[in-house]
């Protein structure tokens, strides 16, 4: 019982940091980024160096874990801003439709970038190994890393909070996903909240990089695309931009995932995610606005 | 290229007046899928008088895509809502056609799910096709009645659920579609005659979808949902209807691309192909039958023009080769580009017609 609490909460805790990478830049720009994803398989590959060969040759990965974890996150920021710069900036006043097909081939061109220098093999990788040993709580055997990634996503979650409600930038930033041309009005740097909201999505990012990279233990170009997909569902069903909404989500799904793979008879096992995209769409019909709709983004006439 | 031809003001014109107008409506229009089909024609005429075997089945592959694109024009330019699930229809068209055109002492060995009429049944492919687009058709009928009522990026992602939930159950119902491992043995048509028929049937259902009363009422609801709701214009209806015949073209796509390759996979119809179809119809402007042939024409182009690079050209002495990858990169690089330079797209709204000589 305790081991399925402690599943659906480490899937949902994945869940919900790409969810809230996503919902961040939707709140401040309406784009729908696809290529987070890549951002996040990019982060992992920053830690082995160039090759095609099958042996993966660690290189940042050697660093201690006190300068990994910053090099890591500081990956992911870079590149998101870096995307920013070079590319979302021209898109600023582009229809939704186009701004996505731009994001995904943006993504497309950092997934082939990676291919290029890394060649498609998934290659295994052993981050942070001291983490994969066992402890005991309650009478249940965890994985340690299980543990911290629930506690390091909730420390994320409240340090976020706090930096959104008490500094002037998180201040800017809401003021920004709630009413942008106001905002502007009122003196908020667009330039400044929107790179910093790519910052903080891609550091989002390293973060999933981190985690699903020790969990899985292998380095795979396509590996942000399975997160990245929930996570936009995640995104939506929680009310697009609404930041609250998208960790509620995310936990949700991790949660409906983890559940139907008990519940379910064995024969529709292998179905199980029919079902919960099934749900998705039962979700969707009852509440097409999201679970916490955002302000601001209802349709005036 | 000058008239402009979805405008609103056309459907009130239309709804309001009697027959007659409609005609004038249908003669002022049809000559943007004339031009478009004779560009398919030009493109095959081409291919066959060159004779070389790859080339032609590039070719097959771009007028595949033609038919995806125009599918998903004919629900995402005429409603303005995107869609991701699309593909999902070509793959149970795909599967459909699979099911009814394999040998059927393969079909009971490798798909021993099936029911018995269906064992035992083998068409020709073309009347597997059109089945296989009916099948596509009912299945967007019974999921669009469902989904339609939503908008925006909320009926997007239930489309993609959609999408997912084909592909989980088609990759494992084993016994029915032979899960994830492909399925193997659907007759390959080689000619490229029946794919430029496919085209152009699919070029002509999206324009007689667009000027009729429901795609007039639908593009309405598009640029102004609230004033065409008040007008009477009962929008997940047409919605509805555009869901349904884009979702039987989408199948047929997928049928002819089962014979295209002979062989079926679930993934073939997943997250790639949902893809490539949607940038091409966004390269080539969303709002515009037009837009979607010549964005995959174009873009099919460069494609094929990387891969020429990618596998190496002859200059003077040495070989040009560009590294493995770069032509992915280059792809992405020059959409961004075209997207960031025309953010509507190639075409706009704009459909390709005659300059017209006399107006009023």
């Amino acid at each position: 019982m305790l081991q399925i609490l402690f599943d659906a909460l480490s899937l949902g805790s994945l869940y919900a940091l790409g969810a809230l990478g996503i919902a961040l830049i939707f709140g401040v720009m309406r784009l729908v980024n696809f290529a987070h994803g890549d951002v996040i398989a990019f982060c992992v590959f920053a830690l082995l160096w160039p090759s095609t060969d099958a042996m993966a040759i660690v290189f940042a990965g050697q660093l201690p874990w006190y300068l990994l974890v910053p090099f890591v996150l500081l990956c992911g920021a870079g590149l998101s801003v870096l995307c920013e710069i070079v590319v979302f900036r021209r898109f600023r006043n582009a229809n939704p439709a186009t701004m996505m097909i731009a994001s995904f081939a943006l993504g497309f061109v950092i997934r082939y970038f990676l291919l290029m220098l890394y060649s498609s093999r998934p290659k295994s990788i052993s981050l942070l190994p001291t983490l994969s040993q066992p402890v005991e709580i309650f009478g249940a055997r965890l994985p340690l890393l299980q543990l911290i990634t629930i506690v390091v996503t909730m420390a994320i979650l409240i340090g976020l909070t706090l930096f959104l409600r008490q500094t002037r930038f998180g201040l800017e930033m809401r003021a920004a996903a709630e009413n942008f041309s106001m905002a502007r009005m009122l003196g908020v740097r667009a330039n400044r909240v929107i790179m910093g909201a790519f910052a903080l999505s891609g550091a989002l990012a390293g973060a999933i990089a981190l985690i699903f990279g020790s969990q899985t233990g292998t380095a795979d170009i396509q590996m942000g695309a399975s997160i990245m997909l929930m996570a936009f569902i995640a995104t939506v069903i929680g009310g697009l931009g609404s930041l609250g909404g998208a960790v509620l989500a995310g936990f949700l799904l991790g949660a409906a995932s983890v559940v139907m793979q008990v519940v379910l008879p064995v024969d529709a096992r292998p179905f199980r995610d029919a079902f919960v995209y099934g749900a998705v769409i039962l979700v969707l019909l009852f509440r097409p606005q999201g679970l916490i709709a955002a302000r601001g983004t209802k349709e005036r006439v | 290229m000058s008239a402009v031809v979805s405008e609103t003001p056309l459907a009130g014109d239309v709804v309001a007046a009697k027959k007659p107008a409609r005609f004038s409506l249908a003669r002022r229009t049809i000559i943007t899928p004339i031009l478009l089909s004779l560009l398919l024609i030009a493109i095959t005429l081409i291919t066959v008088m060159t004779g070389s075997r790859p080339f032609n089945q590039t070719v097959i592959d771009v007028l595949v895509r033609v038919i995806f694109v125009v599918g998903l024009y004919i629900f995402i330019g005429n409603s303005g809502v995107l869609s991701f699930g699309h593909v999902g229809f070509a793959c149970l068209g795909a599967y459909a056609t699979a099911w009814l055109t394999i040998n059927p002492i393969m079909k009971s060995s490798a798909l021993p799910g099936l029911p018995e009429w269906l064992l035992q049944m083998r068409l020709p492919y073309w009347e597997a096709a059109v089945l296989a687009a009916l099948f596509a058709g009912v299945a967007a009928l019974i999921f669009g009645r469902v989904l339609m009522r939503l908008s925006g990026i909320a009926a997007s992602i239930a489309t993609f659920a959609v999408l997912a939930m084909i592909n989980t159950i088609y990759s494992n119902w084993d016994s029915v579609t032979g899960g994830t491992s492909s399925v193997v043995g659907i007759p390959i048509i080689r000619t490229i005659w029946p794919y430029l028929i496919g085209a152009v049937v699919a070029v002509f259902i999206a324009w007689a979808h667009a000027i009729s009363r429901s795609g007039l009422a639908l593009r309405a609801a598009r640029d102004e949902p609230i004033a065409a709701s008040a007008s009477g214009v009962d929008i997940p209806r047409e919605r509805l209807v555009a869901f349904v015949v884009s979702g039987a073209v989408m199948g047929l796509g997928g049928a002819l691309m089962a014979h295209s390759i002979g062989v079926v996979t679930p993934d073939t119809f997943y997250l790639s192909l949902t893809f490539t179809t949607l940038s091409m119809l966004v390269v080539g402007g969303m709002g515009s039958l037009s837009g979607g042939v010549i964005g995959v024409v174009l873009l099919s182009a460069l494609i094929q023009a990387l891969r020429w690079f990618e596998a190496g050209v002859p200059m003077g002495e040495s070989t040009f080769a560009l590294p493995k990858g770069l032509q992915e990169i280059a792809l992405g690089i020059i959409m961004i580009v075209i997207l960031a330079l025309r953010p509507s797209g190639l075409m706009g709204n704009r459909e390709v017609t005659l300059p017209r000589r006399n107006r009023g």
